[in-house]
């Protein structure tokens, strides 16, 4: 048992104390947030020095449990991929930890039940711990289902609304789809290697077929939970309804778990990997991020856009291991290292900004009760600490320099570029034309973030009470900017991060990638310095001159001063808050450009002796397309086993009979 | 990290911020020529900034902070953008520390802080502004990397400096890809840098414009920053054509004497591409907002042509 | 085999070839009608000049008046009548858009790289250079038929008929340097003919169902019916 093992049991251990002491919130309300949310931040601490232990010292560390099966004694294991999902699990629950007492302050005079949640909280990070902790499948299982219930009774928290019970029942619903595909995936591999231990599953030799088969189950299965279209409809119907500190775990964290299962068991357990994967890897991919982008730039609930944003996410992380596959899959494996790196750091990345961003929405609703776009404006002035993290994540999620999800794009890009290496002529343009849908997907991300930042924080208020908002208290505000400054440092240092993210591939593919940090701390040179650098911090200090040279140049002399006046009015009134553009019309240009895409019903009814009335509804084509006719198919199935059910006592034992008779042949 | 190859960076980005303005009267000379007018002088858009610098700033009661940092923040990232591109000499350290994608996020960078500048004000002409900028740079930025990736795959780099090594190193070849990838090119920077016939520069009225309407509150040193950063930007798309597709000239080595044939040669390109927009933006007239779509698919379009000549025609096996 | 060791006549003829390609993606797109003749047009006259650049390097006396043939037929001839045509059905200013313009086009690029995979088994390091051009004209050829599908003004399914034709003539060219010279006069003469032919067809067309739209011809079968 080394000391990082020893940290991620001291995590695991302080989760378990979290969830038992929020039993305690039964009494005494005030004991959720000040005994249960500060022992969920220091597990989160824990998990966090646990994994930058195993990355940097890049020893594996195993111990066995003495939990399990009679015959499969419960095994862990932590090596390097396992101590980086540790590390990024273990930083968001941090910074929620330090955001959620003053966030559930505002729960303490509700009717709802707060041992409820700080026990499911506790409960949840504590089955994300061990699932990326477990080393076999059985224990792996045990703590998917532990997440998954208790992510679901986070999500029906407030299940006074039918709309947050719905969504819920089919959070649930899909979760478990996807862990029966993931269970038949590990009896697969199971069966081929002769043990549930993921020791056994790597040594066992699977035909192609059967490797094939155990790929799509295992795609299928993770794919569903980690959000990529078309499976992805239950994310923006869950995450905005569970509490904002938990959107933040779930979206932050709970998606990169799916990434973790899905890399464990491709690169690592199934590791004959084929091209053929790599290319339906990518087009999901792809296909994830454009629709996920799009979809989010017609919502107007914030919750539900940074929801369907986790879905573009994902999926340009799945672009990243796509690229991966392909590459380790044609024999290129320090490309293939590239490409995972580059899938890697956006997961950090991801994790990072969308956490700050649903932190920041659950700030905005905290001070404004408000949810809706349409009725916010002009929060940088009432809320300014809010206002400046709130930007830094736009800016991070938009991919610009000299913020952290620039890098991770531009490593994404750098990997694909590479793709003259590949001999096959039908994937040296496949590849190009998917990066060219991620940039499509980057610019209308920035197009997204724009509408957000700018509907809510800048201009003028459209309600009266996001007139009146006031200031969050100070630990939210902290766990914000904790947030924000780590994505600058993950921005302005990329070569630190590689260099602990480079035990990764070292252990799963067997390469590094040497030559990243060759050209010392500055420079980052992915593949070599001719072919491509970027200097972060050199970026940083240039801009920062430059600005201070233009700022000393213009302020000297007599005209230093401003004067405020009124904005320009074409000679008619001022400007009201309503002359504004809100954030449906601001997405209306791209709304007709990209109309096939989406499922638009529009339609303006006059009326008389009042103004017109405008409807507008924008959904999810996968509904239509996927999901209904699937819910029918089952219905009418159901419907016909359903006559099995007559009712009549005698049809029951004739039925007993006949699967006696039946089962006593086989035996024979 | 000698002194001279950094001197010539530091001298090539204030040949970037002095040049600029000079581009653009000089288009707007040519334009004005062509209309049977005399036209203002070349050095007219010189005059027009230092008018504005010293003019007094004023600023709306509605606007944040923000408003009136954007203007920094835009022109600082048009201008490191631009110095990171080879003008008068090639093997300069500032190619290493941002990459054609380096570029295009700095650019990025810029667009986004000019949009929400725009949003900042609280009425209806900024949100059109950047509603519209951000449509136009959404479908023009794939276009933009496929052009890029084309070149990429042919010189095997990003690294601006290497592509133009690569370039002279081969001497004259005539390439499909790079052909498609050079017309692809010029329907982006058209659109970018909001010439017609995506966007009218010159315009006054309000519904028509882009660029103009997120402009559209700001005044004195504010404005002349913005203005400063969008002539650099054309700058910039200007030398990026000319030097990668053409680059025959410029300087080798940092001796004075190489540097200067590299400015005499860019400027020469220059001229000949400002002539060539110029007598573009009096032909064809300015596009309705949602034809701009097709226009950009146009662009795309070439690029990924340029891409599959790269694989098929270019590249045997 | 990669692009600098060629001779430079080689490489002009690549850039023409994808520029052919170029111009079978604008046919496809192109709404107005009578810059599609235009365009057209141009495609013949590339066709003409790979052929004279062919015949230039191969040393073939033959491809020159083949190529003289193609660019009389296919850059004048053909488009003066059927702009003839144009002008007296009235459709001068007809602008007819495509309904999913975006799809069609992925469609065609699906069809390059197909038509690219396809060629790929032809290893033989002799021919890598015109495989590469015999996977471009494969490729104007189903793009043209692409055209037919979608377009539905019948003067646009003459033009995907015939930059068929030109995608065939291209494959000819660059492959098998030239057809046997009988073969070529008797197909330019059958493409006359059948150009006669459509202009009459038109007119008869029109004056049944008064429209030029192929998807109505299905009306045709009503008459039919009520003439029995």
């Amino acid at each position: 048992m080394n000391a990082a093992l020893i940290l991620a049991a001291l995590a695991v251990a302080l989760a378990l104390a979290s969830a038992a002491s929020s039993l305690l919130a039964v009494r005494r309300r005030r004991a959720l947030r000040l005994l249960a949310l500060p022992l969920f931040g220091l597990a989160g601490l824990a998990a966090l020095a646990a994994g930058l232990a195993a990355l940097l010292t890049g020893e594996v560390g195993t111990a066995t449990l003495p939990l399990g099966l009679p015959w499969l004694p419960s095994r862990v294991r932590l090596d390097a991929l396992a101590g980086f999902f540790l590390a990024v699990i273990g930083v968001v629950s941090l910074a929620v930890g330090l955001y959620g007492p003053a966030y559930v302050r505002g729960f303490e005079r509700a009717r709802e039940s707060l041992a409820a949640l700080g026990g499911f909280s506790g409960l949840f990070l504590t089955g994300m711990l061990l699932v990326v902790l477990a080393d076999d499948a059985f224990l792996f299982m045990v703590a998917w289902e532990v997440m998954s219930l208790s992510s679901y009774f986070l999500v029906a928290f407030q299940h006074e609304h039918a709309a947050n019970r719905r969504a819920a029942f089919l959070y649930l619903l899909m979760a478990h789809i996807g862990g029966l595909a993931i269970l038949l995936g590990y009896g697969v591999l199971a069966s081929f290697g002769g043990g549930f231990g993921f020791d056994a599953m790597r040594a066992a030799s699977c035909p192609p077929e059967w490797a094939s088969v155990a790929f799509a189950l295992a795609f299928l299965g993770f794919g569903m939970k980690a959000g990529l279209a078309p499976l992805h409809a239950w994310l923006p119907e869950a995450h905005p309804v569970a509490p904002s500190h938990i959107s933040a775990l779930m979206s932050g964290v709970m998606l990169k778990v799916a990434v973790y299962g899905f890399v464990r068991f491709v690169l690592d357990l199934l590791h004959q990997v084929h091209w053929q994967w790599g290319v339906a890897v990518l087009v999901i991919g792809c296909l994830s991020a454009l629709l996920g982008v799009l979809y989010a730039l017609m919502q107007h609930d914030l919750k539900r856009l940074l929801a369907y944003h986790s879905v573009e996410n994902i999926g340009i992380i799945f672009i990243g291991l796509g690229l991966a596959l392909l590459f380790v899959a044609t024999g290129h494996a320090l490309l293939g290292a590239l490409a995972l790196v580059a899938a890697l750091y956006h997961t950090i990345n991801h994790a990072l900004f969308k956490g700050l961003l649903f932190l920041g929405a659950g700030a905005i609703l905290h001070s404004t009760h408000e949810r809706d776009l349409e009725q916010m404006g002009g929060l940088l002035r009432r809320m300014p600490w809010t206002g400046l993290f709130f930007l830094v994540g736009c800016i991070s999620i938009s991919a610009l320099p000299p913020f952290n999800g620039f890098v991770s794009e531009w490593l994404t890009f750098q990997a694909a570029l590479q793709a003259w290496q590949l001999e096959s002529g039908v994937l040296r343009t496949l590849v190009p034309i998917a990066s060219a849908v991620l940039a499509l997907t980057g610019a209308l991300a920035a197009a997204c973030f724009v509408k957000v930042y700018g509907v809510a924080f800048l201009g003028q208020a459209r309600s009266r009470h996001v007139r009146r908002a006031r200031p969050v208290p100070l630990g939210m505000r902290a766990a914000q900017g904790l947030l924000a400054a780590l994505c600058l440092v993950l921005g302005v240092l990329p070569t630190w991060v590689i260099g602990a993210i480079n035990a990764v591939p070292r252990q799963l593919l067997g390469a590094g990638l040497p030559h990243a940090t060759a050209h010392g701390w500055l420079w980052l040179t992915p593949v070599s310095a001719q072919t491509a650098s970027y200097s972060a911090p050199l970026v940083v200090v240039l801009l920062a001159a430059m600005a201070g040279l233009s700022v000393w140049g213009l302020r000297r002399g007599a005209v230093r001063r401003i004067r405020r006046c009124d904005a320009w009015d074409c000679g008619f009134a001022p400007p009201s808050p309503r002359m504004q553009y809100t954030a449906t019309a601001f997405s209306q240009p791209i709304r007709r450009v990209f109309a096939l895409l989406f499922h638009i019903e529009e339609s303006v009814s006059p009326r008389q002796n009042a103004p017109a009335r405008y409807h507008l509804r924008v959904t999810d084509r996968a509904w239509g397309l996927l999901y209904t006719p699937v819910a029918r198919l089952v219905e009418s199935a159901a419907r016909r086993v359903v006559r099995l059910q007559s009712g009549s006592l005698r049809v029951y034992l004739g039925w007993t009979l006949a699967t006696l008779l039946v089962l006593l042949w086989t035996v024979s | 990290m000698t002194a001279a190859p950094w001197g010539a960076a530091l001298l090539q980005a204030l040949l970037y911020a002095a040049l600029a303005p000079l581009l653009v009267g000089w288009v707007c000379k040519v334009k004005a020529l062509l209309q049977n007018r005399r036209g203002a002088p070349v050095l007219q858009p010189y005059r027009d900034l230092y008018k504005l610098l010293v003019k007094e700033a004023r600023v709306a009661h509605t606007a944040s902070p923000l408003f009136r940092a954007a203007p920094y923040i835009v022109f600082v990232a048009t201008w490191l953008a631009a110095a990171t591109v080879p003008l008068v000499a090639v093997d300069l350290p500032t190619a290493a520390i941002a990459d054609i994608i380096a570029l295009v996020g700095l650019l990025a960078l810029a667009r986004f802080f000019l949009a929400l500048a725009a949003m900042d004000v609280g009425t209806a002409f900024g949100g059109m502004g950047a509603s519209r900028e951000m449509l136009i740079s959404a479908l023009a930025e794939p276009a933009m990397l496929m052009a890029v990736f084309t070149l990429a795959m042919t010189a095997h780099s990003t690294n601006l400096a290497s592509v133009i090594d690569h370039q002279l190193a081969g001497g004259i070849v005539l390439r499909p890809s790079f052909l498609f990838a050079l017309g692809g090119l010029v329907l982006v920077a058209v659109a970018e840098t909001g010439r017609i016939p995506v966007d009218n520069p010159a315009t006054h009225l309000e519904l028509t414009m882009i660029h103009e309407a997120m402009l559209l509150e700001y005044s004195g040193r504010h404005l002349a920053l913005m203005e400063w950063a969008a002539q650099i930007k054309l700058l910039l798309y200007g030398a990026l054509i000319s030097n990668i597709f053409f680059p025959w000239g410029i300087g080798r080595s940092f001796a004075p004497a190489g540097l200067a044939l590299g400015l005499a040669a860019v400027m020469l390109k220059l001229l000949m591409l400002g002539a060539a927009l110029a007598v573009a933006e009096t032909v064809l007239a300015k596009m309705r907002l949602f034809r701009a779509p097709a226009f950009l698919n146009l662009a795309l379009l070439l690029a990924l042509l340029g891409l599959l000549s790269h694989v098929i025609l270019e590249v045997g096996t | 085999m990669s692009l600098t060791p060629l001779p430079l006549l080689q490489q002009l003829v690549l850039v023409l070839a994808a520029i052919v390609l170029l111009t079978s993606f604008v046919l496809l797109a192109q709404a107005r009608l009578v810059s599609a003749i235009h365009v057209f047009a141009w495609q013949g006259a590339l066709v003409a000049a790979v052929t004279t650049l062919v015949a230039a390097a191969g040393a073939s006396p033959h491809l020159y008046f083949s190529a003289l043939l193609t660019l009389v037929l296919k850059a004048l001839l053909i488009p003066w009548m059927l702009h003839r045509l144009a002008r007296r059905l009235e459709l001068d200013r007809h602008v007819e858009t495509l309904r999913w313009p975006t799809l069609v086009i992925m469609a065609a690029v699906a069809l390059v790289i197909f038509s690219y995979w396809l060629v790929l088994p032809m290893v033989q390091e002799r021919l890598a250079f015109t495989r590469n051009i015999v996977a471009v004209s494969l490729a104007v050829v189903l793009i043209g038929l692409l055209m037919m599908v979608f377009r539905q003004q019948a003067v646009a399914q003459v033009l995907g008929f015939m930059s068929m034709e030109n995608g065939l003539f291209l494959a000819a060219v660059s492959a098998t340097a030239g057809m046997p010279l009988v073969v070529e006069l008797g197909v330019a003469f059958d493409v006359l003919v059948a150009m006669v032919l459509f202009g009459v067809f038109f007119f008869q067309i029109r004056e049944s169902i008064e429209s030029l739209d192929v998807d109505r011809l299905n009306r045709l079968k009503e008459t039919a019916e009520e003439g029995e």
